[in-house]
């Protein structure tokens, strides 16, 4: 039974991606698409263009990553930065900043960073967005642990269809750092950000046609082998077959998980 | 929503400091009766006052549960279970199916504390202890996965994590779950349980007060951390109070300072007010975000004076509850939704003469009228704004 009753139509207006091995849109779409090699030398963690220079380099990476792709995907989509709603979205949030602040709560609490605290919340990268585009429109950050790409694209969707407006959807995690990476699991930077709206866009990348279903079993889409290997281990790593489905064009159904028992097919078409 | 009809939320109930479920928590409210405390929260409490909810050690969750073990999550079984909450939501369940009930989670922190006490307790090699080498409590999405594992859903569980209006916004994307068709009942609810990294970190930002916190007082010094478990069945059809409008807005001003007009606050109040199609002058109670910091009472209270008349009555309740955080919004929803039904209006407990910049709106003591619609600001760090609008039920 599709939950939304009846296909839902959207387009996706706007891409972008950033990973140390695919390293902005462009060239993730030669990557991704087989018609070139992922470079040899991972590229070195993006500088936040929207940040003031100062603030840049002590950013954290949750922060840079997010804020990296959310702009390059405005440009994609040739959208306005301060017209947007957004969702961010990530399994873990910022995994370095928890193994901080755990650390010195551990050994020193009264000496805690009040920087690092205000960076600890789950909405930092977007808090920092909407700040450096000067975007007053509402943002919200989520989670659904696993399935937090499924999730969060099923939320931007669904603001899509609800407003009749574009809505900018971001999904990235980074590595996990101390202690704590022995149980929240994640590797690398990866970052991911899809341009969803009701109408096409100035420069609209597909069609899309979207159905949710609640079963068992539910076996999610997979990239090619070589692809997944490039963000394999990342929390963030469910965006890539959707990412390679758009890199590769063409119509592609994309099955993508939104729960443990919940599945958002994403039915690109293209325009 | 416009077409649509608003919302209705046929059960709901919250668990804070100042009482566990509805009817003990406006007993506290009626009898000005603080659910505040002296800190004694951590090997080193920080010299504050918090709103700890008792009980919450000693609430084992299930046994087939026991893998998401930890303090929000014990919180979370604690206050699902009051005012039948959980009847409601097993009956809705089973009227509309497992794949058609939704849940909605904010929480600022989710069991972040418990990765906090594995640190504190790693081994020699420098591992996390073994009774605490589980994944499930050390990530955001702990709480929502725990509760819908236990409330058996096969729907959308969703974390909304953006601070102090987690959970305001919770109800905000639950309505729209339901206005697409997505799910026919959405549970939505915040949870935050009190953790060093809230006490310390506030602290670190010099925005604590030693002192019980005075929201909207001349001299207030700052706020209390609290911890509650709050929730709302929102469905389409039903008795009850209806959620007649939500506003949100982002600030795109500082990461924990608010902008110092208030522009994202007026924003979200005036989307609030033109969604549910409502005018200031029928608002007649506003749960104030109010955390008694020195900054943010004092831009709330000047919007508060420019947007409403002076009839309509306004506060903070934190001056019982503490702040808390991530379960703010839906902690004073629904203090919103009590004062709707019973026709109680709190005043500002622990306020002794109210700042300048507070207009007749804002009351140091309590009241009573008949109330259309009650308003809930809850504004959070990041510049993330979300407003509330309940409408009493025309039936009741």
């Amino acid at each position: 039974m599709n939950l939304f009753k009846s296909p839902r139509r959207l387009h996706v207006n706007g891409v972008a991606i950033w990973a140390p091995r695919l390293p902005g849109w462009d060239s993730a779409r030669a990557i991704l698409s087989g018609s070139a090699a992922a470079p040899a030398t991972p590229a070195t963690r993006p500088s936040p263009e929207l940040l003031p220079p100062n603030e840049r380099r002590r950013a954290p990476d949750t922060v840079s990553l997010a804020l990296e792709v959310a702009l390059a995907a405005c440009r994609n989509a040739d959208l306005a930065p301060a017209s947007l709603s957004c969702v961010f979205s990530s399994t873990h949030g910022d995994l370095a900043i928890t193994d901080y602040m755990c650390t010195t709560l551990a050994s020193a609490p009264a000496q805690l960073s009040p920087t690092r605290f205000h960076n600890s919340v789950h909405n930092a990268a977007a808090g920092y967005w909407t700040i450096g585009a000067n975007c007053a429109r509402p943002y919200t950050a989520i989670t659904a642990g696993a399935h937090s790409f499924g999730a969060g694209f099923l939320e931007a969707s669904a603001q899509a269809l609800s407003s009749g407006e574009n809505i900018l959807f971001v999904s990235y995690d980074i590595d996990a750092r101390g202690p704590l990476a022995t149980m929240a699991q994640s590797s690398g930077l990866l970052s991911a950000a899809v341009i969803v709206g009701p109408q096409r866009g100035p420069r609209t990348v597909a069609d899309l046609d979207m159905t949710l279903h609640a079963a068992d079993g539910l076996v999610a889409s997979r990239a090619r082998a070589g692809n997944a290997a490039l963000v394999a281990g990342n929390a963030s790593e469910s965006c890539l077959p959707f990412m390679e489905a758009i890199a590769l064009g063409g119509a592609r159904d994309i099955l993508c998980l939104a729960g443990p028992n919940l599945g958002l097919t994403l039915s690109l078409r293209p325009i | 929503m416009a077409g649509v009809q608003p919302p209705r939320i046929t059960a709901f109930t919250a668990t804070c400091a100042a009482g566990s479920g509805r009817a003990e928590l406006l007993r506290a409210l009626r009898t000005d009766l603080s659910g505040l405390r002296t800190n004694d929260f951590g090997r080193e409490p920080l010299a504050t006052c918090i709103g700890r909810v008792s009980g919450v050690e000693g609430a084992a969750l299930p046994a087939p549960f026991a893998r998401f073990d930890c303090r929000n999550n014990r919180l979370a079984w604690l206050g699902i279970q009051r005012d039948g909450f959980l009847d409601a939501v097993h009956a809705a369940r089973d009227r509309y199916g497992a794949e058609r009930v939704a849940l909605v989670l904010g929480t600022s922190t989710a069991s972040v504390g418990a990765t906090e006490e594995a640190y504190e307790r790693l081994t020699p090699a420098g591992e996390f202890p073994e009774d605490l080498r589980r994944p499930e409590v050390h990530t955001p999405h702990s709480t929502a996965a725990f509760l819908q594992h236990i409330l058996g859903l096969h729907s959308l569980a969703i974390t909304v994590a953006t601070a102090c209006s987690s959970s305001a916004k919770a109800f905000a994307q639950g309505a729209r779950l339901l206005e697409l068709g997505i799910a026919d009942a959405v549970i939505v609810g915040g949870v935050d349980s009190l953790c060093g990294s809230v006490l310390f970190g506030f602290n670190s930002l010099a925005l604590i007060s030693r002192d019980p916190c005075r929201p909207f007082d001349a001299a207030r010094s700052g706020i209390n951390i609290g911890e509650a478990a709050a929730f709302a069945l929102l469905e389409r059809s039903g008795s009850g109070p209806s959620l007649s409008g939500c506003g949100e807005s982002s600030d795109a001003h500082h990461m924990s300072a608010p902008h110092p007009a208030g522009r994202g606050a007026r924003q979200a109040m005036t989307a609030a007010l033109n969604r549910a199609g409502a005018e200031p002058g029928e608002v007649g109670y506003i749960n104030l975000h109010g955390t008694a910091s020195v900054m943010n009472d004092e831009i709330e209270a000047r919007a508060i004076a420019e947007m409403f008349p002076a009839a309509t009555h306004a506060s903070s309740t934190k001056g019982w509850t503490g702040h808390t955080l991530g379960a703010a919004g839906a902690l004073e929803a629904v203090i919103s939704l009590l004062s709707l039904e019973s026709g109680f209006m709190p005043g500002n407990l622990n306020a002794r003469e109210l700042d300048a910049a507070c207009g007749p709106q804002i009351r140091l003591a309590s009241a009573t009228g008949r109330l259309r619609y009650a308003m809930s600001n809850s504004f959070g760090f990041g510049g993330s704004n979300c407003v509330l609008l309940f409408a009493a039920d025309p039936a009741a």
